[in-house]
Parts: C-alpha cells; sequence; structure tokens
C-alpha cells in the first residue's frame, strides 16, 4: 500500500511546513488552524458546526481507529444518532498516524473514506505535538492542507472574517417533537446546533423548535416555556442581529419570567447583549479535560470545550449578571448567570458529544426553571401565551 | 462520621493569599502501612505510591511512621519516613506500634490489599477507636464494601450499574442455581486445583452438571460466574476529595480480552478501540461509583465492555492505590498516589496545582498524545509442575511500560523490555500443532503465538481475532509489522536499504538489530547491529525526545518526563546538561527486583548532592527511580545497547554508570564502551574478566584465591569423565537450556546423563560448565566498595542454609554470628585480592563457601559480580553506612571515604533478612528450595540476636501465622539425616502434636522425641483436595516441616503433596534443614513470650517492636 500513497503538506502562514500523506480528499484546503486535545470524539468533532471552516489537528496521535459510524441512524426523535449534524464541518484534519483499517461495531466506513466522500483534506505523518507548540506560542493560525494533485496551492483564507454562523444555521425554522404529550416547548437559535443538545432537550421532554440564528425571537419567546441559544462557529461579534434580538429579550419586562440558557456561541451571543465584550483567545480551548468551577457551589467540573473567543467578564455590567464558571487553567470565563432571573450560560459543552457528561445536569437546571415559569404561567392567566406556531407544517430536521 | 469537617465545596477563590485549605484536625502524627515482601500481585508499585505518600505528608509537616519489613525498599529510608519499624505487617504488630507511638491518624491504602486487610482488621478489633486515630481518606466503611462481594454488588445495585456476579458454591444445586441466576453461559472456576482442572465453561443446565460435579471433586468451593468471554476489558483509574470533585485520570485498554487478570494482561493506554459514547459510558459510571461508595483519594475501576454493543459489568473496584494506578501515573505523568494523599489531609483537587505544569491545576483529566503499552514479565520457566495458563489468577512477577506516538514503536520497545533476547514483535516455532490452542488459551507465551500466526502461519487477522478474541485493530496494527518484515526481508544488503524504508521500519519501532537479521535473513549478508546504527546514522537517522506532560502541549510545562521516539520531527528539549546516566533495572523479575531500584535511586541522589546533573534511564513502572521528581532528566525507555547510546549521544553526556541496576546494564557495558562512551567505575573489560569463566578462574589462581574445581566441556562422555574425576555431587550449568531449570546439582552419573540429553544440548557449540558442588558448606556472601582496586567498605552475611539454595533464596545474617575473627579476617583479605585483581571501582559482590571437609577451613569463591548486588541496601541499612554513596564518590573520584572495616566494629543486635516466596500463586509449582532461584522478593527484621530477628522476619513475609501449641505440625521429607528429627524434639517439647504419613518417618520422628510424646500417622488422600483440606482441619495442623531433598519427579510424591497443600492451605512450610531448624529454637526461645502476649488483656509490646533508629542508634539517609 506503500507505493499508491499521495503525498501532502501542512503549512502554517508564516510558520512550519510538515511533510505527511494524504489519506482523504483529493484537494487542498485551507482555514484556521486549531487543535483539539480530546482523546476520543473525532466523529462528533468533525461534524460539530462550530468547527466550521476550521482545520483541526488532534494531539492524539491515533486516529481512525474506530471507523466512522452510519450518518443515516436515526433515534427515537429522529435525530442523529451518531453525527452532530449532517456533515463535517472543519474543511481538514491533520493527524500523526492514521489507523488505515478500523475496528469497531458501530463502523460502517473508514475515516478515509469518509473524508473522500465529504470532500475534506485530511494528512497523515504530521508531528502534531510540534504543531501544537507552535500554535500555542503563535496564538491562532491560518494554515492549509496541500494534497500533491497537481493543482495550485489555495490561499489561505481567514474564515473568522466570514459570517459562519449564517453559514451553518437551519435557513427555515424546523420542529423536533418530544416524547409523546410532552408539554414543554423551547425555542432553540440555531447558530450551528450539535445534534446531541437538542437531544438532551428533547429527551427530556420538551418540544423544540429551532429558529435560524437571526430569527425575531422576541416575537414567539413568549409563547415557549423556554428559549435556549446553541453553539456555533466563529466570532459572536459577527452576529449582531442575533444580539439585537436577544437584547429584547433581557430588556423587556414582559419577558422576566422566560427561562434562557445559552451554550458556548449561545453564552457568548448572551453576554454581549448584557453588555459585556468578546476577546479572541490567543489559541482558543478545544479539549475533553477542562476544569470548569461553579462559583455558585465551590465544585468543579471536567468539561468538554470548544472555543476561540471567549467573554471578558470584567466588561459584563455591574448590574444583573455575574460570573457563573470560571476555567481554572487560564482563568477565562465559562459562563454567566443572571442575579435574580432564571438566565445562564456556558462557554462549555454540558451535552458533551465528546467529552465528559459531567455537566449535564445544568440541563435539569434548566428544566427546573422551566417549571417553575410554567407554574408561574398555570397561576397567572395573563402572563400565559397559548403556543400557535405551526409547527406541524414545519420541517422536521435542519434545513441547510 | 466523617473526619472530614465539611463536605461541602467552599466558594471562596483559591487563588487568594488569605486562603486556609480545611485541613484535617488533629492531624501531627501519620502511620503509614507499607506492603511488605514483593511478591506476585503485590510488588514495587507499593513502594512507588507509599514513597509518594510519605513524600505528600512531610511537605504538610506530618511526622511518618512507617512500617514496611522490606528492607530493599526506597520508602524505609530517613530520606522519607521519620521513624521506620521493619516488622510484620499484621494487625498484631501495627497494635504494638500503635501502643508505643501513639499515631493520631493512619494511612491504610498505599500498602496494596496487605495495608487495607490490616485496616479493616484493626478497625474490626476496636483498636482505631481504642487509640482514637483518625483513618485518612477513604473511610473503612467504604473499603469494607468494596472488598465484600455481597455488600459490593449491593451497593452498585442501588445505583443501577451492572457487576459481574460471582456466586461462590459449595454444592451441585448451588451452582446450578447460581448458573440460573447469572444466566447461560456461565464460567466456573476452582480456587486449588492443579492444572486448570475444575475450571470451564457451561452452556446449559446439563453441561453445568457435568461441569460442577467434576469441580466440586477436586475443590471444596466453586465460583460460578457469567460468561463474559471475549469481552473488552477496560479499566479506568478515579480520584475523587472530600467535596466531591471527580476526575479519571486516566483509562486503560487490554490487548488481552476478558478472562485474562489484568495484571497478567498487555495493556495500552490510553484506550485505542473505545468510540466517545463508550469512553464516557464508562467514565460516567466510573464517577457515579466512585461517588456512591464515598471513596477519598484514589480508586479503579475495572469493566467487561461487550464488543459489539453498549452492555458492561463492573468487574471489580479497588478502593486503593493499586499495580494499575502506578501504571496510570507513569503514563501519564499524573502522581497518583501523591495527590491522593494529598487529598487524604483534606485538600481538595482544584486547591492542589498540577505538579507537572505548575502552572494548572490538579483538577483536571490528563490529555495523553502517545500511546503507552504495559506487558507483563512471568518466569514460569523457573518453576517446576507450574501451570503456564494464564487466567483469572494472576502469576507474572514484573511489568514493563514503553512509551511510543504509535502503537507499533511502543509494542515494539515494550516486548524487548520484557527480554532483550527478544528482537520486538516476533513469533516462536515452539506452539506446532497447539498454535490455535495457545491462540484461544492463553499462556504466558500468546503474543509470540500471535506473532507465529501472523508473521509465519499465513494467518489472516479475522483467524487470529476469531481465536483470540484480540480486538482486530490490534492485530491489523500488527500486521503492518509483519509487512514491514516482508519488505526488510527483501532487502538483500545494507547498502540496498533506502533511506525511506529505514525510516519507516524505525518509526514502526524496528531496532537496529532486527532490521539487521531481517536483512540477513534470505540472504547471505551478515550485518551486524552496529552497521545498521551506523548507516541509519550517516542518513542523519535518530530519535526525538518528547515530554510527558499532562496536557499534550497545551501548556507550556517545564517537566524533565521524556520519552524518545522517531515519529517527531522536532525534540521538546536542549540538549546542554552534559548529564550522567544512571541505567536503572528494568523489570522486575525472579532475581532482580525493587533492591536495585534501591541502588538507582541512591546512585542518582548521591550524584545531585555532589553537584552532578543526572539522566536516569529505566523502563519499569512500579519504581521509584522512575519518578521524575528524582533526577534531573528521567527517560522512561529502552535500556538496550542502542537506546542508552542514542541518549547518551543526545545528551552529551559525560558518562555513564551500568553497575546499580543488575545484571541488565551491566550486558551493554562492553558494548557501550566500544562505541566510544564512558563507563564510570570498573572498566567493562575487567567486569568481562569476572563473567567469563575461564578468565575469572585464571585470574584467581593468579592471586591465590581458592575456587572449586570446574570445567567447560562440550560432550556428554567429557562431562561424566570429569565429574568422576571431582567425585558428585557436581553442579551443572548448560549454556543452552531446552525446557525447565537452567542449573541444578547432579547427585549420579545416571542423572547426569538424563539432564544432559533430555533438557539440553551439549555440544562445542553449547558447553556446559560443571563444577563440583560441596555439600553441607556454609555460604557467606561478602559485598564491598572499592576505589581503584582498594576496599573502601565491606559486609559479610552469613547464609543460614548450606550452599546450594540460590542466594537470593537464602536467609541472611549481618553480622555473622558464626564465623571467626579468623575467618572474618581472610574474607576480608580476598576481597582486597579481588577488589585489587580486577581494579575494582565501585561496587563489587562475592559469594564464597566456606569448606570444612578437610583439616582446616578453605574459603572458596563460587561467584564474583562486580556490580551493586540484590544485599546492597540491606548491608547499608543494617550498617547504617550507604554503600552506594561510597560507590559514587568511588565513581566520581570525589569526597572517597576513608577505607573501613566495618566488620571489626560491634553491633548491639543482628538483622535476618528472609526471602519471600510466591508459590501460592503459583498453582502447581513445586515450593522447593534449589540452585534455580525462586523467591520473588525479601523482607528483613532487627532482634537483639539471631534468634529473635529470624523470628520477626519469619513472621514478616506474606500470610505467615506462627503455629501456637498445642496445635498439629505435619512432618515430612528427608530422614537421611538428623535434622528433621532435632526439629520434631525442639517442637514436641513445647507442646505441639506431631503428624506424619509413613510408618518409617515415625520410627525416625519416635527416636527423638521424648517418649511420652508419641507421633501420630495420619492417612494422606494424595489426591482428593477436599478431604485433604477436612483432615488438616481435623488434626489442627498448624505448620509443615518437609525437608526436600531434591525436587519431586511426580505430582503424586507425597513429599510435593505435602508440600503444596501447606502452600494451598496458607500453612507455615519449612522445606530446607537450616532453617527449619532455626525456626524450631526460635519457637524454644520466643513462643512462651508471645502466648503470654496474646492471653495478656494489656497491649503488651515484644522486644522486637523497636524503631530502625533505636536498633542501629542513627537515622542514616
Amino acid at each position: 500500500m506503500s507505493q499508491n500513497f499521495v503525498k501532502a503538506s501542512f503549512q502554517i502562514q508564516n510558520g512550519p511546513a510538515y511533510e505527511g500523506i494524504s489519506f482523504g480528499a483529493q484537494k487542498s484546503a485551507a482555514g484556521e488552524a486549531v487543535f483539539t486535545t480530546s482523546l476520543v470524539g473525532y466523529p462528533e468533532s468533525m461534524t460539530d458546526p462550530s468547527y466550521q471552516g476550521q482545520i483541526l489537528v488532534f494531539t492524539q496521535p491515533l486516529i481512525g481507529n474506530y471507523g466512522v459510524p452510519s450518518g443515516e441512524a436515526r433515534d427515537e426523535f429522529n435525530l442523529l444518532k451518531y453525527y452532530e449534524s449532517p456533515h463535517v464541518h472543519v474543511v481538514g484534519i491533520v493527524v500523526a498516524e492514521y489507523a488505515w483499517k478500523y475496528s469497531h461495531w458501530t463502523a460502517v466506513q473508514s475515516l478515509s473514506e469518509w473524508c473522500v466522500k465529504e470532500g475534506v483534506a485530511a494528512i497523515t505523518g504530521v508531528d502534531t505535538r510540534s504543531v501544537v507548540q507552535y500554535l500555542r506560542e503563535q496564538g491562532s493560525s491560518l494554515g492549509r492542507i496541500v494534497v500533491d494533485n497537481g493543482e495550485p496551492s489555495p490561499e489561505y483564507v481567514d474564515t473568522m472574517k466570514s459570517h459562519l454562523v449564517a453559514q451553518v444555521s437551519t435557513k427555515q425554522p424546523y420542529y423536533i417533537a418530544g416524547p409523546a404529550g410532552a408539554a414543554t416547548n423551547i425555542a432553540l437559535i440555531d447558530c450551528g446546533v450539535k445534534e446531541n443538545i437538542v437531544r438532551c432537550l428533547v429527551s427530556r421532554g420538551a418540544n423544540v423548535t429551532v429558529f435560524p440564528h437571526d430569527y425575531p425571537i422576541q416575537d414567539v419567546a413568549l409563547q415557549f416555556d423556554g428559549v435556549f441559544i446553541s453553539n456555533g462557529p466563529g466570532d459572536p461579534a459577527s452576529c449582531g442581529k442575533t444580539i439585537a434580538n436577544l437584547k429584547h429579550l433581557l430588556n423587556e419586562p414582559k419577558f422576566e419570567h422566560l427561562p434562557i440558557f445559552g451554550i458556548c456561541m449561545g453564552h457568548q451571543l448572551l453576554a454581549l447583549a448584557a453588555g459585556a465584550s468578546s476577546v479572541k483567545m490567543k489559541y482558543g480551548n478545544r479539549a475533553h479535560n477542562i476544569p470548569a468551577l461553579d462559583l455558585t457551589t465551590g465544585q468543579c467540573h471536567i468539561t468538554s470545550q470548544n472555543h476561540g473567543y471567549a467573554i471578558d467578564v470584567s466588561s459584563l455590567p455591574n448590574t444583573s449578571f455575574g460570573a457563573y464558571f470560571v476555567n481554572l487553567n487560564d482563568g477565562s470565563n465559562e459562563g454567566i448567570i443572571h442575579t435574580s432571573r432564571p438566565i445562564f450560560s456556558t462557554q462549555f459543552h454540558p451535552e458533551a458529544k465528546g467529552g465528559p457528561m459531567d455537566t449535564a445536569v445544568l440541563f435539569d437546571k434548566y428544566f427546573n426553571n422551566i417549571a417553575t415559569f410554567q407554574e408561574a404561567k398555570s397561576a397567572n392567566a395573563k402572563i400565559a401565551v397559548a403556543f400557535e406556531l405551526p409547527v406541524q407544517s414545519m420541517a422536521i430536521e435542519r434545513v441547510i | 462520621m466523617s473526619i472530614y469537617e465539611s463536605v461541602v465545596p467552599t466558594t471562596s477563590a483559591f487563588n487568594t493569599e488569605h486562603y486556609n485549605p480545611q485541613l484535617v484536625k488533629g492531624v501531627e502524627s501519620v502511620l503509614v502501612i507499607g506492603s511488605g515482601g514483593l511478591s506476585i500481585g503485590q510488588a514495587g508499585e507499593f513502594d512507588y505510591s507509599g514513597s509518594q505518600a510519605i513524600k505528600a505528608l512531610k511537605e504538610a509537616n506530618k511526622k511518618t511512621i512507617l512500617i514496611n519489613p522490606n528492607i530493599a525498599t526506597n520508602q524505609t529510608s530517613h530520606s522519607l519516613a521519620d521513624e521506620i519499624y521493619y516488622l510484620p505487617v499484621t494487625p498484631e504488630y501495627i497494635t504494638y506500634i500503635i501502643e508505643r507511638e501513639r499515631p493520631d491518624a493512619i494511612l491504610l491504602t498505599f500498602g496494596g490489599q496487605t495495608g487495607l486487610n490490616c485496616g479493616v482488621a484493626l478497625d474490626k478489633m476496636g483498636i482505631l477507636k481504642k487509640y482514637n486515630i483518625k483513618v485518612l481518606g477513604t473511610p473503612i466503611k467504604t473499603l469494607e464494601t468494596s472488598e465484600d462481594r455481597d455488600l459490593f454488588a449491593q451497593a452498585l445495585k442501588e445505583i443501577n450499574i451492572p457487576t459481574a456476579e460471582s456466586f461462590a458454591c459449595e454444592t451441585i444445586d448451588e451452582a446450578l442455581t447460581a448458573a440460573e441466576k447469572v444466566g447461560y453461559p456461565v464460567i466456573v472456576r476452582s480456587a486449588y486445583a492443579l492444572g486448570g482442572l475444575g475450571s470451564g465453561f457451561a452452556n446449559d443446565e446439563a453441561e453445568m452438571k457435568e461441569l460442577s460435579a467434576q469441580a466440586l471433586s477436586l475443590s471444596p468451593q466453586i465460583l460460578v460466574e457469567k460468561s463474559l468471554k471475549g469481552w473488552k476489558e477496560v479499566e479506568y483509574e478515579v480520584v475523587r476529595d472530600r467535596v466531591d470533585n471527580c476526575i479519571t485520570v486516566c483509562n486503560m485498554e487490554n490487548f488481552d480480552p476478558l478472562g485474562v487478570h489484568t495484571g497478567d494482561s498487555i495493556v495500552f493506554a490510553p484506550s485505542q478501540t473505545l468510540s466517545d459514547e463508550e469512553y464516557h459510558m464508562l467514565r460516567t459510571a466510573a464517577i457515579k461509583i466512585i461517588r456512591h461508595l464515598g471513596v477519598v483519594g484514589e480508586c479503579n475501576v475495572q469493566y467487561a465492555l461487550q464488543p459489539d454493543g453498549l452492555d458492561y459489568r463492573v468487574i471489580e473496584v479497588n478502593a486503593r492505590l493499586s499495580r494499575s494506578s502506578a501504571l496510570a501515573s507513569k503514563a501519564t505523568g499524573y502522581p497518583l498516589a501523591y495527590t491522593a494523599a494529598k487529598i487524604a489531609l483534606g485538600y481538595t483537587l482544584p486547591e492542589l496545582p498540577n505538579p507537572v505544569t505548575k502552572t494548572t491545576v490538579a483538577n483536571f483529566e490528563p490529555s495523553l498524545d502517545y500511546i503507552v503499552a504495559k506487558i507483563p514479565r512471568w518466569d514460569l520457566a523457573k518453576f517446576q509442575h507450574v501451570n503456564r495458563n494464564v487466567g483469572s489468577a494472576m502469576k507474572s512477577v514484573g511489568e514493563v511500560m514503553a512509551i511510543g506516538r504509535n502503537f507499533e514503536e511502543a509494542f515494539q520497545k515494550a516486548i524487548r523490555q520484557i527480554d532483550p533476547s527478544f528482537l520486538g514483535f516476533q513469533g516462536s516455532d515452539e506452539f506446532g500443532d497447539d498454535l490455535d490452542e495457545v491462540l484461544a488459551n492463553p499462556t504466558d507465551r500468546r503474543w509470540l503465538a500471535i506473532g507465529q500466526a501472523l508473521i509465519y502461519e499465513g494467518y489472516s487477522v479475522e483467524k487470529v481475532h476469531k481465536l483470540s478474541n484480540v480486538d482486530s485493530w490490534f492485530l491489523h496494527k500488527c500486521m503492518n509489522m509483519v509487512e514491514m518484515y516482508k519488505e526488510l526481508d527483501a532487502v538483500s544488503s545494507l547498502d540496498a536499504l533506502d533511506k525511506d524504508l529505514l525510516i519507516r521500519a524505525k518509526k514502526m519501532g524496528f531496532s537496529d538489530k532486527q532490521i539487521a537479521v531481517s536483512i540477513n535473513k534470505n540472504t547471505e549478508a551478515n550485518v551486524q547491529e552496529l552497521e545498521v546504527r551506523k548507516y541509519r546514522k550517516s542518513f542523519g537517522i535518530t530519535p526525538f525526545v518528547k515530554k510527558i506532560d499532562t496536557l499534550a502541549a497545551e501548556f507550556p510545562a517545564n517537566t524533565n518526563y521524556l520519552y524518545t521516539t522517531y515519529n517527531a520531527t522536532k525534540s521538546d528539549v536542549e540538549f546542554n546538561d552534559k548529564g550522567m546516566l544512571v541505567l536503572g533495572s528494568g523489570v522486575y523479575r525472579i532475581g532482580s527486583s525493587v533492591e536495585f531500584d534501591w541502588c538507582a535511586v541512591n546512585t542518582a541522589r548521591a550524584l545531585r548532592e555532589s553537584g552532578k546533573k543526572t539522566v536516569m534511564i529505566n523502563y519499569n513502572p512500579e519504581t521509584v527511580s522512575t519518578d521524575f521528581d528524582e533526577v534531573d532528566r528521567l527517560y522512561f525507555e529502552e535500556l538496550s545497547f542502542e537506546r542508552v547510546m542514542d541518549i547518551y549521544e543526545l545528551e552529551h553526556s559525560e558518562g555513564c554508570i551500568i553497575s546499580v541496576g543488575g545484571q541488565l546494564p551491566q550486558n551493554i557495558a562492553l558494548k557501550l564502551l566500544n562505541d566510544g562512551a564512558n563507563i564510570l567505575g570498573t572498566s567493562p573489560v575487567d567486569i568481562d574478566r569476572a563473567e567469563n569463566r575461564h578468565k575469572f578462574s585464571s585470574i584467581l589462581d593468579s592471586i591465590g584465591v581458592d575456587q572449586p574445581e570446574w570445567s567447560e566441556l562440550s560432550s556428554v562422555s567429557e562431562a561424566k569423565e570429569f565429574s568422576r574425576s571431582v567425585g558428585y555431587p557436581v553442579l551443572i550449568r548448560p549454556s543452552y537450556v531446552l525446557s525447565g531449570a537452567a542449573m541444578s546439582v547432579v547427585n549420579s552419573e545416571d542423572e547426569l546423563e538424563t539432564k544432559l540429553t533430555n533438557a539440553s544440548d551439549v555440544s562445542p557449540d553449547h558447553p556446559v560448565v560443571i563444577s563440583k558442588f560441596i555439600e553441607g558448606a556454609q555460604e557467606i556472601d561478602v559485598d564491598a566498595v572499592a576505589y581503584n582496586g582498594q576496599v573502601l567498605v565491606h559486609a559479610i552475611s552469613e547464609h543460614v542454609e548450606n550452599a546450594g539454595v540460590h542466594s537470593g533464596d537464602a536467609t541472611l545474617i549481618l553480622p555473622p554470628q558464626s564465623l571467626s575473627q579468623g575467618i572474618k579476617d581472610r574474607l576480608y583479605e580476598i576481597a582486597q585480592k579481588v577488589a585489587e585483581a580486577w581494579k575494582i571501582t565501585g561496587p563489587f559482590n562475592m559469594q564464597i563457601i566456606k569448606d570444612d571437609r578437610n583439616a582446616g577451613t578453605t574459603l572458596k569463591v563460587i561467584e564474583c559480580n562486580i556490580r551493586a548486588s540484590r544485599s546492597f541496601p540491606f548491608v547499608s541499612k543494617v550498617l547504617g553506612r550507604n554503600f552506594i554513596d561510597a560507590a559514587v564518590k568511588a565513581f566520581i573520584g570525589e569526597d572517597v571515604p576513608k577505607p573501613v572495616n566495618l566488620m571489626d566494629e560491634e553491633y548491639p543486635y543482628v538483622a535476618t533478612k528472609v526471602p519471600q516466596f510466591s508459590f501460592t500463586r503459583l498453582a502447581g509449582a513445586d515450593p522447593f528450595l534449589g540452585v534455580e532461584m525462586a523467591s520473588t522478593g525479601e523482607v528483613a527484621s532487627f532482634g537483639k540476636d539471631a534468634l529473635e530477628s529470624y523470628w520477626t522476619a519469619t513472621q514478616s513475609t506474606n500470610n505467615f501465622h506462627v503455629p501456637l501449641p498445642p496445635s498439629g505440625i505435619l512432618f515430612g521429607g528427608d530422614i537421611s539425616k538428623d535434622y528433621l528429627g532435632r526439629v520434631a524434639q525442639l517442637v514436641s517439647a513445647l507442646g505441639y502434636k506431631v503428624y506424619t504419613t509413613s510408618d518409617e518417618t515415625k520410627a525416625y520422628l519416635e527416636s527423638y522425641v521424648a517418649d511420652n510424646r508419641a507421633v501420630s500417622i495420619i492417612e494422606f488422600p494424595k489426591n482428593d483436595k477436599r478431604k485433604l483440606r477436612e483432615l488438616f482441619q481435623r488434626y489442627d495442623i498448624k505448620a509443615v516441616f518437609n525437608l526436600a531433598a531434591k525436587r519431586a519427579e511426580s505430582l503424586d510424591d507425597v513429599d510435593y503433596v505435602m508440600r503444596r497443600n501447606a502452600i494451598d492451605f496458607a500453612l507455615p512450610l519449612f522445606n530446607e534443614p537450616q532453617t527449619a531448624l532455626l525456626f524450631a529454637k526460635a519457637l524454644s526461645a520466643k513462643v512462651g513470650e508471645k502466648l503470654k502476649i496474646l492471653e495478656s488483656s494489656d497491649v503488651v509490646v515484644p522486644p522486637e517492636v523497636r524503631t530502625w533508629h533505636e536498633w542501629i542508634g542513627q537515622r542514616p539517609m
């Protein structure tokens, strides 16, 4: 098999270049080069819309071991069983050693076959540890995987300049019905939602209506028992429309009992709507092992993360929001919580997939807030608004 | 009630100046329980974890009191513990120490199963309550729950976590009911049956009836479990603090599917074939378990995972530091034992820094950017009649760990670490038609069978997977090496080896030697390892050095924990230190274990104290020398010539110390020297003059030092002729052994012929060395350190056993009690002559026979090793003089101490070192002492005289219960001499009942014991274990004296059965005449006192309970 290898190289703008072997699509790719230190979960990471347009470097040296599971398989809620969205969102992956032969009971194809199908560039044989050391020192950099296919190398592209959320968000609202008889309705603002976030909501007994990122949520929010703001790729500042919509929810008294929960990009947008500012991190946090201290309890949780921007917690107007979680490794903000309203958000991913599930209890907390709101509504007809959206006529999966 | 006042986390910021951790109050002194002598299943890992715990306690300014009779350990040193007791780790002796020391608290989870059992027993006895002692860390109740099968299953049921249920049954009906409960197919295991008899699978009730009937006829009790054959085995190491913060530090996946004890399994970390879903399902369960059980500290959870679905079972939880946690610590760089000790004191995880990065916190989970392979090391060939199948009971004596950036690199490194005779992934033609059988039913050599099947027999991955259930991912990776072999085999000469292929081979972990052998295969070429090395370097192909930093390089870490790899393009470190290389001991095996780790650690310390930079190379995860804070740089690497020379060159090292790690580093010394390395101490050329039998002998002759007659012979007839001329018995040492023991004592020409024709190949290529064996002579060990041929310090230890018992299995007494001043002077003189003749600088050891056969005494040197010996820590600690420290000063020629005759000094105490055997773990093995070493460890104790120290040391061996009169003692074995009779005489006078099995022995014994004390005969059902057990119970037999003159030839041998059952029924066994007699004398001297103490209602502390410092009057580091 050694004879048929196609050579490739991984190049960092103004930085080092690495020679390797292509095992993906026979096309070159460019994007922001980021790394994850997660040990497992490459299918989950690659289909996570938050990685849109990026080149992902794995520090775990052996990748592809357990192949790739089916992208067709769905669970009882019609959600994708193994993927976090229908397609791969990274433009390329960089690994130290690709496993040409895989072994797993869920696998239907090899990682290589999948990359080819999805048009994703992939390179193996790279000293990924030294890549990480470079990115760690130099900060976030642009990279490209150049496949030796006779075509000219692609230009470096700074995808952060494009409106990535708009690329991955559903184009039309869609509706995921919860378990039979589910009477809770959640509005989910899709900035690039992971399938498992929706699952975490529906499996707890809610029907979820997913809206495009810029949908005027304030127009329909009161029909719901809670609003959720999803994860998503890129710079939160590019989502001006969403921030403006969220400001309505935060500032208008009629929403004061409405539970809101944001994750990752959702957290950042909530914080920006509350008046805080965001900063681009030196190289971001992408891992499954990051300690986040709950400042309300003192408990420390191991969390799954994937973000290149963070909220500058000192910029949070000293009014109603406080810091909720803090990252014990680098001190960065990991969440905010409202002092009196049922609103909180986390920078990390309580839904995991991949990663540790230790903070899944935050979904329970959200549902407790929802239950409180529902009780208040049933006790006070004035704040109750009937759910009248034509969900039955909506799409039943994301509209790309 | 918890000793931790607060179990609620605090919300205050940890990093403020005013922050004070809420530690357990009122704890100034802590008693730490060690694990005792190294044995199978409980080995060096507990020296490592105990040492780390003591370090953590010291940092918190706690006084530490340590009990551990394992004198060779690093933890039993005043650089760590404040007070040290070399005493039996038993509830009885711990109570005495508590009475004397009144510690505020106790640490139970750092001394293996022994420590944990003692803790539970002390709690039951009410001792902890009586003395108001706080149990730090995981509470006793949790320990009890995790140990008790029923409580454990119940506890996990409460949180809906499935366990692998196991039912102990004593009747067929019970077994059938149990099988119904767990569901077919089931596995039946019997505890004591020989050769795996009585174990097996049953798919339905009919099969179960038959199987259980058969099993119960062999064993009084069987275990019935659901068969999870072929399931994956996965482990997680979990840490929890008092406020419920939890992390999993590492997970590990066994190459061998379920069925092989995890200690006997090949293991990889992190898991390689688990998806995110599986990984986190098991991780989440582990955290749920540790929270529910209430562990405060460290815990290990073992799972069986369905290979084709998400079902799983918890197999076992160890709520203590374990072998796996030691491995996980070394695999990740995360100091589990240290952290667990800090947590026990009341720290929480977020309060503790990550000791590797120092900038991040301990509350995280290491991310590995490499793969770790662990392979066990067995020494089953050293035993007779032992069953070589590996299964639910652990049999390995040590393990290796290798680090690489891909599977092949890590695996091949690990294979070579197991034994230098292995080139890497390879086959073996030993299996013949049994290949499929070995693949399906694992033995210690299964990985070789896999190699054989894939490389030579054309088996497909699917076929091997079907037979072995090893996950195909591992086998596919093995196939990559098979393909590489094919490519290399096709290369006809070194010049034809192209750079690309060479690089790819190196990336797959192929050694230079392995490449040379492959090229030579199928060709006329005769390429040597060194030529490949030179050729490789001519292309600039050399390994890179990477750090183990716990965070996959995400944060800068100034760590010195390193490994080498070819799968890289850049090294993490710069090489400006010019440090001195210290070569560690490598894998623990019979004949080389923790004592050499002590030597290596002390060498590094002495070098650092002299201001030298140190570089340690070792690959044994059970050691203290592989703790990164012991040295300036730690390479967790192979101790092969290739790798050591690579590191030597990379580091621009100033010198290399090869004589403190046992034989392994010594074996590559000459090659290192020849390739330009500076070897500190005695020149390898001179070392070679001691290892080569001919050179050694002629030098001894030239300096007038005596030795037994010997000759090297290349045919059976020559061997016969020589043996006849010197007279039988003779000791034979074949250079090529087909099977079984390598060395043996031969008593007759017939036996000689059998041995030489059946067991070994004698030819000019494979000569045999035969020497005169001197019967009944005393053996003496001389340990010494010299400088430029002059002895600086020396120690003379006398053996209790007569010559013929391997010195590693011998009982040593220091200072010697039976040697005259004249003999001691002559021994000193011999040591001086040898040091001078071999120009020794550094450590050496000699074994000398005191031959009293003819008029006058002759002293004959039988062996000389120019390196630190197994007894270095013993003599250093007993004499209060660190021999390694002296050796290091000699190596570097700085502050060299003045010569002193330590044997001329008066010592108001005696110390005795006794071997620790592991026969219990080796089903079927004949407990016999001979010229092949069989012990796995050692313990030592002090006393006012030899009897007291032997009395205490003997009790210090694992599970030794002193028989108390009027219980019964069973006698058997050699009655051609008076030893057995004298033993019977002594013990019957103490009120023990004397039993034997034959009329002949009865008559013999009766001629020794007083008239009114009859010797009774008991019928001995040799083949019925159940009846035997009943019989031992009926006659209240509490000890066995069976003096073995030779190894049993068959399993029907009544003496074999007697010895073996003493082991299986956990009774003290004395099988050698001198130690039997010494123990009988010790009983006479001490058992009366013991009875009084045990009967007393107060705690009376016996006189042997004194600290090391009290015995020797100083506190050596």
